[in-house]
């Protein structure tokens, strides 16, 4: 039995549905405003490692990174249904790119695993 | 087993060890982050060797084309020399001096020895006392003499000095070439889109004209913007050029002033998103202020264009030049 990674399509999958979740991600009034001023290219970089991750592919984020990472955002309010609207945006991703929903849910589990360290709860 | 030399220190890899492990087990300090390579933190340049592929999948062809590559999935078979970005030093001249506009100049260097460039990069420019300022080129490496547009910063030293001072024949320091906004070949029907303000029309000239010269076929669209009509520069020269090559449109775009004749009047991101609403399969180059550029990128983006089809050189003005 192949790993979660490799049935999704490895790096190769992660290039594929960077931009898409990123474009989706930027257009959706709810949490586009945290996006504000960042730089595009950087930010790319940071969605990737993250998509890596989610997909059950190899990673160095620990929940203290986490934590870190979104203090900031947490501060300006960011909460439950700003990470929820973030997950969705993932989860269309993965179905505009035709993956299966077996894969699709063991994604969404990965991504939900983040969510107390992401929202500092 | 494989030696990656970086700036002069030996690290020998272990077997299946990754360049980033060998060179921090060697106390060489690199940034690193994800050790995926996903997060493009722990990238590096290799001046000779051969790269696995691996190492470079993700990257923007311009990145690929200067030997860049991530560290931490770099497995190399052989020996590699690794170098930190950002050039070698040139003694250079002043060949010529020329009002381009009432704020912009166009300065013309030569080299002693021939400065190997992308059209569109940028060197910085040192003067004897050691100030130095970073421009970008609009000549081709064919031209002989490199060639740059300085605008006058309010009080700022160097151009100050350029516009006011400085002689033909001065001697100066260049080092360089930096930065990955340039053509690169292998898509010659694929639609260009060159957006920039001010003196960011100085890098986009530089990779037109490469794009041309390397039989580029596909339309290339440059968006020149400014404030004010007396703020854009060679539109005679470019309205020429324009009608000397069928595939190249030249819209010069200015925010305030009315609209005067052949230029086009409003914010510059509007006017490109009205005139190209559907962006997916085209590759954008964006140079300037950095607030524009920043601007651009994303509505590019959001148009379709893909991440890694976008080039930017976002102009960051020198603290108090």
């Amino acid at each position: 039995m192949s790993s979660l990674y490799e049935q999704i399509g490895g790096q190769p999958a992660v290039d594929a549905a960077v931009d898409i979740f990123y474009r989706k991600v930027l257009s959706d009034d709810r949490i586009s405003h945290f996006f504000e001023g960042v730089d595009m290219d950087k930010q790319i970089g940071k969605q990737k490692a993250f998509l890596t991750m989610a997909f059950g592919g190899p990673h160095n984020y620990t929940g203290q990174d986490m934590r870190k990472g979104h203090a900031h955002l947490v501060a300006r309010g960011l909460n439950g249904t700003h990470f929820d609207a973030v997950a969705e945006n993932l989860s269309n991703t993965l179905t505009e790119l035709g993956v299966a929903q077996n894969l699709i849910d063991q994604v969404m589990a990965i991504a939900g695993s983040t969510r107390n360290d992401v929202l500092g709860l | 087993m494989p030696t990656f030399t970086f700036s002069g220190v030996a690290c020998q890899a272990a077997p299946e060890e990754s360049v980033l492990d060998a060179l921090l087990r060697h106390g060489v300090e690199v940034s690193n982050s994800c050790r995926a390579g996903a997060c493009q933190s722990c990238m590096l340049r290799a001046t000779s060797g051969v790269l696995p592929a691996a190492s470079q999948q993700g990257l923007k062809a311009t990145l690929v084309e200067q030997g860049y590559f991530l560290s931490c999935v770099c497995r190399p078979e052989g020996d590699l020399v690794l170098e930190p970005a950002g050039g070698l030093e040139f003694t250079a001249s002043i060949a010529a001096l020329e009002r381009l506009s009432a704020n912009v100049l166009r300065v013309r260097l030569r080299t002693d020895t021939p400065l190997e460039y992308r059209p569109g990069q940028y060197l910085t420019l040192r003067r004897a006392d050691g100030l130095a300022r970073s421009y970008s080129l609009a000549s081709l490496p064919e031209d002989g003499a490199l060639e740059l547009h300085v605008r006058r910063a309010p009080r700022g030293r160097m151009s100050g000095w350029l516009f006011d001072e400085a002689r033909v024949n001065e001697a100066v320091t260049v080092r360089g070439p930096a930065g990955e906004c340039f053509y690169t070949g292998g898509s010659p029907d694929q639609p260009l889109l060159l957006a920039g303000t001010g003196t960011g029309l100085a890098p986009l000239i530089g990779i037109l004209r490469d794009a041309l010269r390397l039989g580029h076929r596909g339309p290339i669209h440059l968006y020149h913007g400014a404030l004010r009509p007396e703020g854009l520069y060679l539109r005679e020269e470019l309205r020429d050029f324009d009608s000397a090559h069928a595939n190249l449109h030249y819209t010069p775009v200015v925010l305030e002033g009315g609209e005067p004749e052949g230029i086009a009047a409003g914010a510059l991101d509007k006017t490109i998103t009205a005139a190209h609403p559907k962006l997916s399969g085209w590759r954008g180059f964006l140079c300037g202020d950095p607030g524009i550029v920043q601007l651009l990128k994303k509505k590019l983006f959001l148009a379709g264009m893909a991440s890694r089809d976008i080039f930017a050189d976002a102009f960051v003005e020198a603290p108090g030049s």
